[in-house]
């Protein structure tokens, strides 16, 4: 995926491959380009921002409790009820949001990809069977179990993790096994079984490569999905624990101090939605260039 | 017909079962108790609390005792509301409930469908665009973040409609909770719509109309609408599921006593019978939902076969 395969026009052409093609669609679309340079630049504000700030993200300044934002302060985002630094909570808040968003994409990705091309490939009575627990499961209110879940085995981060990846995961075993079926009566495939190459090996060094376009596409939808459930959690007071904080926390925060520090709640509010929106409009364009239909 | 709709009836079955089962075992294996209050009961008293409620039996007699009872709709009597059955708590919940998650999708669905058709009919044209762009933001925007903001900008600094509670059943205090849960869905629909329908205008039949010189309302209305809608006809199951879930931060974030705030005080207070009763009841009307929903585009859609 380099940028200059593009300009490559020598004596010999450079062969096109699905990403050469998908990156060339993709920078044409601008708002997608504009959407990931702003996700890096939150990424990299939410790592790098807390260390260059004077103030700890559970230190409380009590000479400045609930104070808007002002610049002789220091404190740009104002402070919240308990005199903390706003900006600082913010960013922390975006680690955690972010964090929780990669690492459960990653869990359901893992099970969704295994057990998809496992169901696609096999096929027969145990495809059946598989996706029938799909639908079963499909058909659950999640979210209540979910609540249910962080309600009484207490609110440690690897149970927000398993949790939400728990319920995402259907969706990807779809997709894979759709694509996984498309793909095992392709003649390389065939080529292979032909040679004696064993299932598994089959799954890892022909299926999988080759799912990974929709799958690109996929995780940049499943994270803001995946942030938007830890935040709905937070909200309910079910996510990380004080002092430790996230984007749906500082929101639940903010929207119970709405008419006294109406700052405490639309600067986490913005954070979250412009990271949701970049990643759906980055996801989009991913969609648009890796989709073979369109071309 | 009724061949597919009996499969379709008896599929549902296990998904309720291993749904009142998951949910069952998750309350009852949980640390903590309903009778854990700040000062502890005499052990005997506790006992004796316990027996009533067949707590002390061993957990699979509890669970085959529960489905018993549910088969009867009964769903017990609630730990927290000492003198109200669940069935009852239920009851003076679910109709606010309805109300609430009944206007937002009826205003998803009308607002999504118009603004989806009209951003298909004007392709790529700023319309287009602005719909397009709109819908973003609304899918971006989490129903919990857009709630109190409108609470800020139009109850606390217009001051034009109250920020919460039911206020004696007035439409205005409906306004803000209708359009903080509907916002979202209305940029699915609107999304879904336009995708559907711009293949639905590519296609021949469309083509035709045009060619005998019908105006474009009524290709719309008569021919393309239809087959346009059949993706939104099956994201229905869905949002429902999703409306369900956001009314339980809504009613929190509005203060409407709906059955969202029951299960959450339930979840809180341990009120076992109470979360299950809940759980139960919304398990079983999406699942009845999606069955209603599988039926309409079956018959909607002259492609699919009941077989």
């Amino acid at each position: 995926m380099s940028a200059a395969t593009s300009q490559a026009v020598g004596e010999d052409i450079p062969g096109r491959s699905l990403w050469n093609d998908a990156w060339r669609v993709l920078r044409r679309n601008r708002a997608a380009v504009a959407s990931a340079i702003l996700i890096s630049v939150m990424a990299v504000l939410v790592i790098v921002g807390p260390l260059f700030s004077s103030y700890a993200y559970d230190f409380t300044d009590w000479s400045n409790l609930s104070i808007g934002p002002s610049f002789e302060t220091g404190h740009i985002f104002g402070t919240d009820t308990l005199g903390r630094d706003l900006f600082v909570r913010t960013l922390y808040g975006g680690r955690v949001s972010l964090m929780v968003g990669i690492v459960a994409t990653i869990v359901s990705l893992v099970i969704g990809i295994s057990y998809g091309a496992t169901a696609g490939y096999l096929g027969g009575r145990l495809d059946h069977i598989m996706m029938r627990i799909v639908d079963i499961l499909y058909a659950l209110p999640f979210m209540f179990l979910v609540i249910l879940l962080m309600v009484f085995f207490g609110r440690h981060i690897v149970l927000i993790f398993v949790a939400i990846g728990a319920i995402n995961w259907l969706d990807m075993a779809r997709i894979v096994r759709g694509q996984t079926l498309s793909l095992k009566n392709k003649e390389f495939v065939e080529a292979a079984e032909a040679q004696g190459v064993t299932a598994f090996a089959i799954l890892r060094r022909h299926i999988v490569p080759n799912l990974l376009g929709v799958v690109a596409v996929y995780v940049t939808l499943t994270i803001p999905q995946v942030i938007l459930v830890e935040s709905f959690l937070s909200f309910l007071g079910l996510g990380v624990q004080e002092p430790m904080t996230s984007w749906g926390a500082l929101v639940k925060d903010g929207s119970e101090e709405l008419e006294s520090a109406p700052w405490m709640l639309t600067f986490p509010a913005l954070f979250l939605a412009a990271t949701l929106f970049c990643f759906n409009f980055l996801g989009d364009g991913m969609r648009d260039a890796l989709d073979p239909k369109d071309r | 017909m009724l061949r597919y709709s009996l499969r379709r009836f008896l599929g549902a079955i296990p998904t309720l079962l291993i749904l009142i089962a998951l949910a069952f075992f998750m309350i009852r294996l949980a640390p903590g108790g309903p009778f854990d209050a700040e000062r502890a009961l005499l052990p005997e008293i506790e006992a004796n609390l316990r027996a009533a409620y067949h707590l002390d039996e061993p957990l699979p007699m509890q669970f085959v005792r529960y489905l018993g009872n549910l088969a009867r709709a009964d769903f017990g009597p609630s730990f927290q509301y000492r003198d109200y059955t669940v069935t009852e708590l239920i009851m003076t919940g679910f109709p606010v409930s309805l109300r609430l998650g009944g206007s937002a999708m009826v205003v998803a669905l009308l607002f999504g469908i118009s603004a989806g058709s009209l951003a298909a009919l004007r392709q790529n044209t700023r319309t287009d665009y602005t719909v397009m762009s709109l819908s973003m933001t609304g899918i971006s925007i989490p129903n919990f973040v857009m709630a109190p903001l409108l609470i800020l900008l139009f109850a606390v600094y217009l001051g034009w409609l109250p920020a919460g509670g039911l206020g004696e059943g007035s439409w205005r205090n409906m306004v803000l909770p209708v359009i903080s849960l509907a916002l979202p869905q209305i940029a699915y629909v609107a999304r879904l719509t336009r995708g559907s329908m711009i293949e639905v205008l590519r296609s021949p039949f469309i083509r035709t109309a045009k060619a005998q010189g019908l105006p474009m309302y009524k290709i719309l209305i008569r021919h393309a609408l239809k087959p346009a809608l059949l993706p939104v006809v099956s994201y229905l199951g869905p949002a429902t599921a999703a409306v369900i879930t956001g009314s339980v931060v809504i009613e929190q974030i509005f203060g409407v006593p709906g059955l969202g705030r029951f299960f959450v005080q339930g979840a809180l207070n341990r009120d076992y019978t109470l979360v299950m009763g809940v759980v139960v009841f919304y398990g079983v009307l999406i699942i009845v939902f999606n069955f209603l929903v599988d039926l309409a585009y079956a018959w909607l859609d002259p492609k699919v076969k009941y077989g």
